[in-house]
């Protein structure tokens, strides 16, 4: 069984397959008259076995073991010093997951919402989750930024294919954004490959680099994953990308794509550059604290949920860096859980929003109202969300955003003062939407006609249900997958 | 034997919880059931939830028998919570006296109300769900009470607070319902706030959030001073203000009081279940668990009896002058939490726990008493429109009579007394028996509380069942309550009466030691007696209350408008609870709603926006629409982009190789 396995290139597999179905799609779509309902059937079907191809590597990871797992090598570019490498450890494990976990979510959800160009819809989707996993997934910088940037691609058209009016406006804002980023980091992966002669990231990590060096590099990764965390003053495409995406769109972007900033401040940011990060820490807790303070206020005065949310995202983003860059066991792990959490109760919330949507074609929160009477399941899910975001004790948002103020207490009181306002304001303004959507008397009788979630909605939320509540009531499931690996990085960083 | 019984006790209510919701509720039943069967439905959920509560109850006494009376304490680990790095915190089941004795309290005020509520809610469309969500509330009550550490008690702390949140607005269509559930949730979010920061600074100094290693380690942790702001603090007195802040929040003291009265949106039975009984003592409770560590912070325990004083007066004093029944109990309920609290303040932790326990029972009874009243009145909560009720109603009017003597605390020394004669004398005594200035002052300020409460609940009666009839309606319109309802409150008049003059051993002398064991502190002061003056005094200004609320509301009725417009602006002032909610609404709520609004506007579309990245689109709009003609192909920019990017890598790499 072990040979067996081991023989397999098992996260190029896991990788790669979703490409292979969306080249599927596009042959038979282009060869035949393939139905629609077929393009989503066998879109469906291929992330779900990318699924159970991620979770053959779940099992098969040895968590009790710190360093880099199923590496799989092989040359490419070998005169630009760079390989293909893929590996996967304790924390790239979980980003992998839960890309596994949303990405055949997402796609079900989109059965309702999307109804033009289903094949190129699907396509897009697939090739979107190959790039995510292989942006988790890859071992040297090279093609860690080939993946990183290349789910630009896909993210674009989604948005301005089967995005809301102002489409174009958005995908120029993210465009411009990221761009700004990544032609930074792309500058810093040039130069480690000459400087260093090497882009391979568990070299990297082993050999150090040196301080003066490092600082630059560290400056020129960050303007690239603040943008995509985002971080505060870099997150005002958010709100532009979300309002104009597709709800699978958002979903992705919110549940995915956002993480991918958290885990290259984790990966690079801490784990590569552990002296810069040590260094630049006061002012990534500034910005968090401010992103999480600010970003509830804004989030408060929204009219359109979808914005509200986008904004919520910023505020608990900023629990993630908190946590991460107060640099202790606490602050780490509380990190790591805010992210699951997010990805899920995020993802989960942007589809509630899309259940509204879908059916009164308007994010307009004055619109609603009372939907508890009519909408029963719905208002309980919903529920069950909001209290995750809210990080009430038991679900998911506790666990993560206690360990990360925990974190940030240890680290220096006042951060954790000023950080802890946050909870108090997540209440304030998720409550508040609450019960704007669902409390009130039903007194607009086009809402009051709304039917209650259908059976392939409710299949949506439920297994995000179960995580919240997983993560929230035991997480050990969760951290013992991570906590080898979590201990060598903090290891380096007291260092 | 007792392993499984406690665990038994603590799920049944979420068992319960969740049956009501399947089989009731519209979330999980076919709509086309529910349409044909929802009476069916409704009662099946609500004899599952009470049936749960019933079994939970008699488990609980057999359970308190064993652990309390035979001495069997435990302390069980049910599985692991969260662990991080050094931290780890279990779920787990704290069983001894006082663990015992709340699960007892909790349970059989619990099952009577769920019964109760068969008969109250029975007009109501959501009677299932009502019942899921008293249930769960119970359960999160229980897993409160067994904690074994800091982070168990939060988890059930924040629970209980969510399941009033929805239970406050459980009748979501009315807009003051809803507000007043989100004002409890947001007021309580800030005192929880205090209570999470208490928790970092346990861990911090403790190394552990289990009650156990805490209490090992407290006389050595009390010598420990943090710089804070260049100024030393000492840990221990951080620790404890900043829970005691928590328990502001939950138990409704001066300050934070401000949603316990706006909670009364939310149904009678959940008035008397939350907000009397039992969650709203959480924060007492709480206290007391951490006894052993309150003990060495003795400036906090000042800053206890202070608070607990005010909130008592004020309190008093503001349900003297309220109108709406329910507003009275609950104004009476932030009283008599004072009173719990500055019990505590001067080390009395076990007369503090006997009153909230007699407290649990009479209080309940109160609020029942009132629905029974609001029921009948179809939904009229203004006293000024009763009057004249006890000849409708005999039940509830000899009820509300039972529960306000044990409330006064009427009784006479050596022979016997309601309930919380008995719980209000201990905590007097042990005030006196002090014999320090602070417990004279404690002393005092009970004797004014006592009368205030006095005048307070027998001006309720007064007014609600006494005199003429306001409002001329027919008179087979008012009725008794139905059997279901006063059979609920039966088992409650029986422990308002009896529980004070059977109980008063466990909590007073010697026999406290040996009833606490080690789960709480007992101060020795507790055992000795006052002088007769002193226990003369309460019970002499409690009589005069009675007899002036008599003269006031039943003889010459004219007083109570002489008095408050002589007083003028202070009647006003007490009438309008000294205007906390127009100050916190001028102070916090309308200025967020404008910081939100320019934040939004000014900052974030204004400034970043504008200037940042928009900024740069204006300028690269001009540049590209010179370079590329392609009006809506931002796509090809990008990939554009990324083959210029490629390029520059290609070349640099040539270059460098040149080089």
């Amino acid at each position: 069984m072990e040979t067996a396995l081991s023989d397999i290139p098992l996260l190029s597999v896991m990788t790669f397959f979703p490409l292979l179905g969306a080249l599927c799609i596009f042959f038979i779509a282009k060869f035949t008259r393939l139905k629609t309902d077929a393009s989503k059937v066998i879109a469906l079907t291929v992330s779900f076995v990318t699924f159970l191809l991620a979770l053959a590597v779940f099992f098969v990871f040895d968590n009790t073991n710190p360093a880099f797992q199923l590496v799989e090598r092989a040359s490419w570019l070998p005169s630009f010093n760079a390989e293909y490498i893929r590996g996967i450890d304790g924390i790239s494990l979980w980003f992998v997951m839960i890309t596994a976990i949303i990405t055949p979510i997402a796609i079900l959800n989109s059965f309702g919402s999307i109804k033009k160009n289903i094949h190129e819809f699907m396509i897009a989707v697939l090739i979107l989750e190959t790039m995510m996993i292989g942006t988790f997934t890859s071992l040297d910088l090279v093609l860690f930024y080939v993946f990183f940037e290349g789910v630009l691609i896909p993210m674009f058209l989604i948005i301005g294919i089967w995005g809301g009016e102002k489409r174009i406006y958005a995908t120029y804002k993210f465009f411009l954004y990221t761009l700004l980023g990544s032609l930074l980091m792309l500058v810093a992966v040039l130069y480690i490959a000459v400087a260093f002669n090497t882009t391979d990231m568990m070299q990297l990590i082993e050999q150090g680099v040196p301080i003066d060096a490092a600082i630059w590099i560290w400056l020129a990764f960050f303007a690239s994953f603040a943008v995509k965390t985002p971080m505060f003053p870099f997150h005002t495409w958010l709100s532009y990308a979300h309002v104009e995406a597709p709800t699978t769109g958002s979903v992705l972007l919110a549940g995915i794509l956002l993480k991918m900033g958290a885990y290259g401040f984790i990966r690079i940011s801490l784990q590569m550059l552990p002296e810069a990060g040590m260094l630049f820490a006061p002012m990534m807790i500034v910005l968090s604290i401010i992103a999480i303070i600010y970003a509830s206020f804004v989030a408060f005065a929204q009219t359109d949920m979808k914005k509200l949310i986008a904004y919520s995202s910023v505020a608990h983003m900023g629990f993630v860096t908190l946590g991460l860059f107060s640099m202790n066991e606490q602050g780490l792990d509380g990190a790591m859980f805010v992210i699951l959490s997010h990805s899920f109760v995020s993802a989960a919330l942007f589809m509630g929003v899309g259940v509204a949507y879908d059916r009164l074609h308007t994010r307009e929160i004055a619109r609603f109202g009372g939907m508890a009477s009519n909408m029963p399941q719905y208002a309980m899910f919903f529920m069950i969300f909001t209290l995750a975001a809210v990080g009430l004790p038991g679900t998911s948002g506790f666990t993560g955003e206690f360990l990360s103020l925990l974190g940030a207490y240890k680290a220096n009181i006042w951060i954790a003062v000023f950080a802890g306002l946050g909870i108090i304001l997540g209440a304030v303004y998720m409550l508040s939407l609450y019960r704007r959507l669902f409390f009130g008397k039903q007194d607009k009788e086009d809402v009051s006609k709304m039917p209650d979630l259908s059976v392939r909605e409710s299949l949506c939320f439920a297994p995000l249900a179960v995580l919240v509540f997983w993560i929230g009531l035991y997480p050990s499931t969760f951290s013992n997958q991570y906590s080898a690996t979590m201990k060598t990085i903090l290891e380096r960083l007291v260092q | 034997m007792n392993l499984s019984l406690d665990i038994a006790i603590i799920f049944l209510p979420l068992i319960g919880a969740v049956l009501a919701m399947l089989i009731g509720t519209k979330v999980f039943l076919p709509k086309f059931l529910k349409e044909k069967y929802q009476d069916g439905c409704d009662k099946a959920a609500q004899v599952a939830a009470t049936g749960c509560m019933l079994i939970a109850a008699i488990f609980s006494i057999v359970l308190f028998r064993y652990v309390a009376v035979e001495g069997h304490e435990a302390n069980t680990m049910l599985f692991e919570w969260i662990a991080s790095g050094n931290l780890k915190a279990d779920w787990g089941i704290k069983l001894d006296t006082l663990s015992a004795l709340m699960l007892l309290v909790v349970s059989v005020v619990s099952c009577l109300i769920h019964l109760y509520s068969i008969g109250y809610m029975a007009e109501d469309k959501s009677k299932s769900r009502f019942m899921a969500y008293l249930s769960l509330f119970t359960f999160f009550m229980f897993v409160l009470v067994v904690a074994p550490n800091m982070l168990q008690m939060f988890f059930a702390w924040e629970g209980v607070g969510f399941a009033s949140y929805i239970l406050i607005s459980f009748w979501y269509e009315k807009e003051s319902a809803n507000d007043a559930g989100i004002k409890a949730f947001l007021v309580n979010r800030v005192s929880d706030f205090a209570f999470l920061l208490g928790i970092f600074a346990c861990f911090v100094l403790f190394n552990s959030l289990d009650y156990t290693t805490m209490f090992a380690k407290a006389a050595k942790a009390s010598e420990v001073h943090w710089e804070i702001l260049s100024v030393s603090v000492h840990a221990v007195s951080l620790i404890c203000f900043l829970f005691f802040i928590g328990a502001m929040g939950k138990s409704a003291q001066l300050g934070l009081h401000t949603w316990l009265p706006d909670a009364m949106e939310g149904p009678t039975p959940v008035s008397a279940l939350i907000h009397s009984a039992t969650m709203v003592t959480a924060g007492v409770f709480m206290i007391v668990r951490l006894s052993p560590l309150f003990e060495h912070a003795p400036f906090v325990l000042s800053f206890i009896t202070v608070t607990g004083v005010l909130t008592c007066l004020f309190a008093g004093l503001v349900a003297i002058t309220q109108f709406d029944i329910k507003k009275v109990i609950a104004y009476s309920t932030i009283s008599q939490l004072g009173f719990m609290f500055f019990a505590i303040g001067i080390s009395a932790y076990s007369a503090a726990m006997f009153h909230l326990v007699t407290h649990a029972f009479f209080k309940s009874l109160l609020f029942l008493t009132a629905g029974a009243v609001i029921h009948s009145m179809h939904g009229e909560q203004d006293m000024r429109k009763m009057g004249g009720l006890k000849e409708y109603m005999p039940f509830s009017h000899y009820f509300t009579w039972i529960g306000s003597l044990a409330l006064m605390g009427i009784g006479i020394i050596g022979v016997f007394g309601f309930s919380g004669f008995y719980s209000k004398e201990l905590i007097l005594e042990s005030a006196i028996a002090k014999n320090t200035g602070m417990g004279t002052f404690v002393y005092y300020s009970g004797v004014i509380a006592a009368f205030l409460t006095a005048l307070y609940a027998s001006r309720m009666i007064f007014m609600t069942f006494f005199g003429d009839r306001k409002v001329l309606n027919r008179r087979e319109e008012i009725h008794e309550a139905p059997a279901i309802m006063i059979l609920a409150m039966l088992p409650l008049v029986i422990a308002s009466v009896f529980l004070g003059w059977l109980a008063f051993d466990w909590f007073t002398g010697s026999k406290a030691v040996e009833f606490w064991k080690n789960s709480i502190f007992v101060s020795d002061h507790e055992s000795s007696h006052a002088g007769l003056l002193y226990t003369i005094l309460p019970i002499t200004l409690v009589s005069s209350g009675v007899a002036l609320a008599y003269i006031a509301y039943d003889i010459i009725k004219d007083i109570p408008q002489k008095i408050s417009n002589k007083l003028g602006v202070v009647y006003r002032l007490i009438y309008d609870k000294f205007y906390f909610d127009e100050a916190y609404n001028m102070i916090f709520v309308r200025p967020f709603g404008a910081i939100a609004r320019f934040m939004r506007t000014k900052i974030d579309d204004g400034f970043i926006d504008k200037f940042g990245v928009d900024g740069i689109a204006r300028v690269s709009i001009m540049v590209t629409r010179k370079i590329v003609s392609v009006q809506t192909g931002y796509l090809y920019h990008y990939a554009f982009a990324m083959i210029l990017g490629l390029a520059l890598l290609v070349s640099w790499f040539w270059g460098w190789r040149l080089y």
